[in-house]
């Protein structure tokens, strides 16, 4: 898989040389083996030599894999040191990694749920998290970094050329790990600006849904995956479990509210308590647009 | 000790088989034996009923792994299947295997003992195993399932997943305890009940292994305990220690759990060191090369082994520094162990080679281990670890290490040994077979896994994107070989044991001193205590027999 960062090809030297050795190594010590085994076999050789050590061999043998694993070394943190060297002038984007979506902000606000970037600019990232450990996977970069809630990891990159590239999480963060991906898109710089630029106001309520997250576990069309789908919910009477107490209620905004809000109060029957608490990530003026949505779904 | 008196009037314990004293005392006798070879053996048969649970389990994973999309568990499923699958094969199986099973059975024959120093606590150890593997086994069925987070628990996923990770976790705890016991016993009879004129330098090589590995257990396990009874206290009391949310650090926790973690991976492949070390002289009829810097190296390995742990934590965000000084530490380890990997080959040179199966076995093992150290060199370096760190590479180098490395060792020596412990001899040729066929599905299973993770297929996924398609089903398929093989092994074992030809008191022509004792060997292993007056692997006397019965 052909490298798209700047220090790709770095990483890629230091692959080659250490897994080229390993695998010269690992044949020519199986063919030694082999050839012992064959030349050595009793039949053949019925009389076996006594030879308890050999100074010289045991010298030679520890010193050249040292100076060979020293070179490894070498080649690993070379590579490593261009990753951690973030330019100045990077344009700062930052990762928010929740169970199990992304967002990206840029310097002027925007979100995105796609990483937009534009070819041949250095991007600085701060990667958070607000649950759980996820991790921040590009393999064309060959960048990886861990989101970690309670601190600001770092890293950078700049794409060398144009294209999608598959963004995985790679910390196991529970049941829809797996499906924890996205796409870092990087254009030519003039379309990006021009796409940074367009100011899309306070993004409407569809949008909402997908950049904060929700869709992550609920969904709009009726089928099912870890929560409960949004799609015909409002109105409608449900089963809910208050302080371990089952009751009925009827879905009204006074309702939903309090679910966004404090998820865990009132838990919709059958269902476990995965939702994060939205009070600090959702203003007012965002949950009333989420709420008018979601009375059409 | 009233054994060692017995043992010199040619008393109780010192003729027949261990398997018949007491005669006829039936499952009550297994129960409340301090024999150290009974021991061994109930503790093989509570391991692989475990192993067995646990590759079903591997099965499963892999089987879901066939195509992309949901084929039969789900993602639900999948997070608690492999998590069983490493919480049973880590802590129930490999960890405490190799010294639980045969160094139980072979150390006291090996330095000439009628016993581990401590036998009561011996058993006492095997009942606190069984308590942990019974904890883990409830906490399938108990609370809200069985745990979802790996078998390394990381918080803060694991304080507010809403599975059983309590229990799993006391269970984890108990049986560290079960380690540790363990522990002490082997290092207190090591330096006790070595027979006369046994020399620390005239221990066999699987002695120390079992040293080095001992040492380990007792110092490091303490720490893991005490790091799965913090997550305990904060999942059941609140108090914040891992989780942000509550003022704790989720890094410390990583810390702390690979402080441990990492040793541990050398009280895995320690011993399976020493058995080969054992195997290679006694089909090469030569003595092994370099004695000492085998014995020596593996001190080594266990000293080196407790300053690494960083290395799993390379994008975890560390500061920089500490990256590149765990990274460089990291490969004086691979110093030792690759030391070793030439003393061994160098051992079959101008041998005069018998090919058995326990040969074999030893040299599939060198085969797998070598990819299972090479393949680890990527993950010391740090700009190719940063890419390989969490993909299918991991669980592709840590199964040639700990499967290839430490499991296929001890099947080694089950082989080497099966004759001494049951007085009977397996079929060789099934045995062969079932090599073949695990050394073929081994591979397919498992190299796979390698070129997905460079290709940046993350592990623990339960759903895939479509371009890592062709090397998981390829993996699947070996998977199915890999499984005939095992099964074909362990049920050709268990005939053997139970109808196998008698086997000889020597059948390989060894010189240790577990082979001047009977097959099986008497209650209290010798008719009349041995004494040493040479190194482990003198073969000057087989040798000479050998030319008396081929001149006459
Ligand atoms: C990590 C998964 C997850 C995410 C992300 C998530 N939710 Fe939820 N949500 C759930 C689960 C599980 C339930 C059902 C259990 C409960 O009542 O808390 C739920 C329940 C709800 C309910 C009540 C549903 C009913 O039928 O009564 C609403 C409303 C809701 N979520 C809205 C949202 C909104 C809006 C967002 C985005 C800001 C969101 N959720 C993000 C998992 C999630
Ligand atoms: C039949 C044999 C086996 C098969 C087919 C198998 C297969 C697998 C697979 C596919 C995974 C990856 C799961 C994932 O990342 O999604 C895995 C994980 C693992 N395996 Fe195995 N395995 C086998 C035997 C073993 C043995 C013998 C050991 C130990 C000695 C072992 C230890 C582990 C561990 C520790 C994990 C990690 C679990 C985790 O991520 O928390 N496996 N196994
Ligand atoms: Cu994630
Ligand atoms: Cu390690």
């Amino acid at each position: 898989m052909n490298g798209a960062s700047s220090y790709s090809g770095l990483v890629d030297k230091a692959f080659i040389f250490i897994l080229g050795t390993s695998v010269l190594l690992l044949i020519g010590l199986t063919a030694v083996m082999i050839y012992f085994l064959v030349r050595y076999r009793r039949s053949k050789n019925p009389n076996p030599a006594q030879i308890a050590d050999n100074v010289t061999l045991e010298t030679l043998w520890t010193v050249l894999p040292t100076i060979l694993v020293l070179v490894m070394f070498y080649y690993g943190w070379a590579g490593f040191k261009v990753m951690r060297d973030i330019p100045e002038d990077a344009m700062q984007v930052t990762v928010k990694a929740q169970m199990w979506s992304w967002v990206f902000e840029y310097e002027n606000g925007k979100q995105s749920t796609e990483l937009i970037v534009p070819t041949g600019r250095p991007v600085s990232l701060n990667l958070t998290s607000s649950d759980v450990i996820h991790s921040f996977f590009v393999p064309a970069f060959r960048l990886k970094e861990d989101c970690v809630p309670g601190r600001t990891n770092h890293a950078w990159f700049e794409a060398t050329r144009d294209g999608e590239f598959n963004l995985f999480c790679a910390e196991y963060c529970g049941e829809r790990h797996s499906a924890m991906l996205s796409l870092v898109k990087s254009i030519p710089a003039r379309e990006f600006d021009e796409w940074l630029g367009v100011d899309t106001g306070p993004p409407e309520g569809t949008r909402l849904l997908t950049l904060k997250g929700c869709v992550a576990c609920h969904t709009i069309d009726g089928s099912k995956l870890i929560a409960p789908t949004f799609k015909g919910m409002f109105g409608s009477t449900e089963t809910v479990v208050t302080d371990g107490v089952s009751r009925q209620i009827t879905v009204d905004e006074e309702y939903i509210r309090k679910s966004i809000l404090d998820p865990n109060a009132d838990l919709v029957e059958g269902y476990q308590a995965l939702m994060p608490p939205q009070r600090d990530l959702l203003t007012d003026e965002e949950i009333d647009a989420i709420i008018e949505v979601l009375k059409e779904l | 000790m009233a054994h060692s008196n017995a043992a010199a009037t040619g008393a109780y314990g010192t003729t027949g088989s261990y398997l018949n004293t007491p005669a006829g005392g039936g499952l009550k006798s297994w129960l409340t034996t301090v024999d150290h070879k009974k021991i061994g053996l109930m503790y093989a048969s509570a391991m692989f009923t475990f192993f067995l649970v646990g590759m079903s389990l591997g099965f499963l994973i892999r089987l879901e792994l066939l195509e992309p999309g949901t084929q039969f568990v789900s993602a639900r499923a999948y997070n608690s299947i492999f998590t069983l699958h490493g919480v049973i094969m880590i802590f129930l199986f490999i960890v405490p295997g190799i010294p639980a099973i045969l160094g139980n059975f072979i150390l006291p024959l090996q330095l000439g003992a009628d016993d581990v120093a401590m036998p009561r606590l011996n058993l006492a150890s095997w009942y606190v195993y069984m308590t942990g593997a019974v904890m883990a086994l409830a906490s399938l069925v108990t609370g809200g399932g069985f745990a979802d987070t790996g078998w390394t628990f990381y918080a803060p996923y694991s304080l507010n997943t809403n599975t059983n990770v309590s229990l799993a976790v006391l269970a984890a705890f108990v049986l560290g305890f079960s380690s540790i016991m363990t522990g002490m016993n082997f290092i207190t009879t090591i330096h006790r009940l070595r027979a006369p004129g046994m020399g620390f330098f005239r221990m066999p090589l699987f002695c120390w292994a079992l040293y080095a590995t001992s040492w380990i257990q007792v110092i490091a396990t303490p720490v893991i305990g005490i790091t799965l009874l913090l997550v305990v206290m904060e999942r059941t009391l609140g108090i914040g220690f891992f989780d942000p949310a509550r003022g704790g650090d989720p890094i410390l926790y990583q810390h702390l759990f690979w402080i441990y973690s990492h040793p541990v991976v050398y009280v895995m492949v320690l011993p399976a060191m020493g058995i080969i070390s054992e195997i290679l002289p006694a089909f090469s009829r030569r003595t092994i090369f370099g004695y000492k810097a085998i014995a020596i190296s593996s001190m080594a390995i266990a000293v080196v082994g407790y300053l690494v742990w960083g290395h799993h934590m390379f994008t975890a965000g560390m500061s920089d520094t500490a990256r590149w000084v765990f990274s460089l530490l990291t490969f004086f380890v691979a110093i030792p162990t690759g030391v070793k990997v030439f003393n061994w080959i160098a051992t079959l040179y101008r041998g005069s080679i018998e090919i058995r199966v326990p040969l074999l076995y030893a040299v599939g093992w060198i085969f797998l281990f070598s990819i299972g150290g090479l393949t680890g060199l990527a993950n010391g370096a740090l700009s190719t670890d940063i890419h390989l760190h969490d993909t299918a590479y991991i669980v592709g180098h840590f199964h040639y290490t700990m499967f290839g490395g430490a499991a296929i060792g001890m099947f080694a020596g089950l082989h080497y040994w099966w004759p001494k412990i049951w007085g009977r001899m397996y079929n060789e040729k099934v045995a062969t077979t079932a090599w073949v066929l695990i050394m073929v599905g081994f591979n397919l299973t498992y190299f796979p896994m390698l070129i997905l993770g460079i290709k940046g297929m993350p592990r623990r996924y339960q759903d895939y994107l479509p371009q890592f398609h062709d090397l998981n089903f390829l993996s699947t398929i070996g998977s199915w070989i890999l499984v005939a093989g095992l099964l074909t092994m362990i049920i050709n074992l268990i005939r053997g044991a139970r109808s196998g030809s008698p086997a000889p008191d020597n059948p390989w022509g060894s010189t240790t001193l577990e082979w001047q004792t009977t097959s099986p060997p008497p209650l209290l292993n010798f008719a009349t205590p041995p004494e040493v007056t040479t190194g482990p692997y003198d073969f000057t006397e087989i040798l000479r027999q050998n030319n008396v019965e081929a001149g006459k």
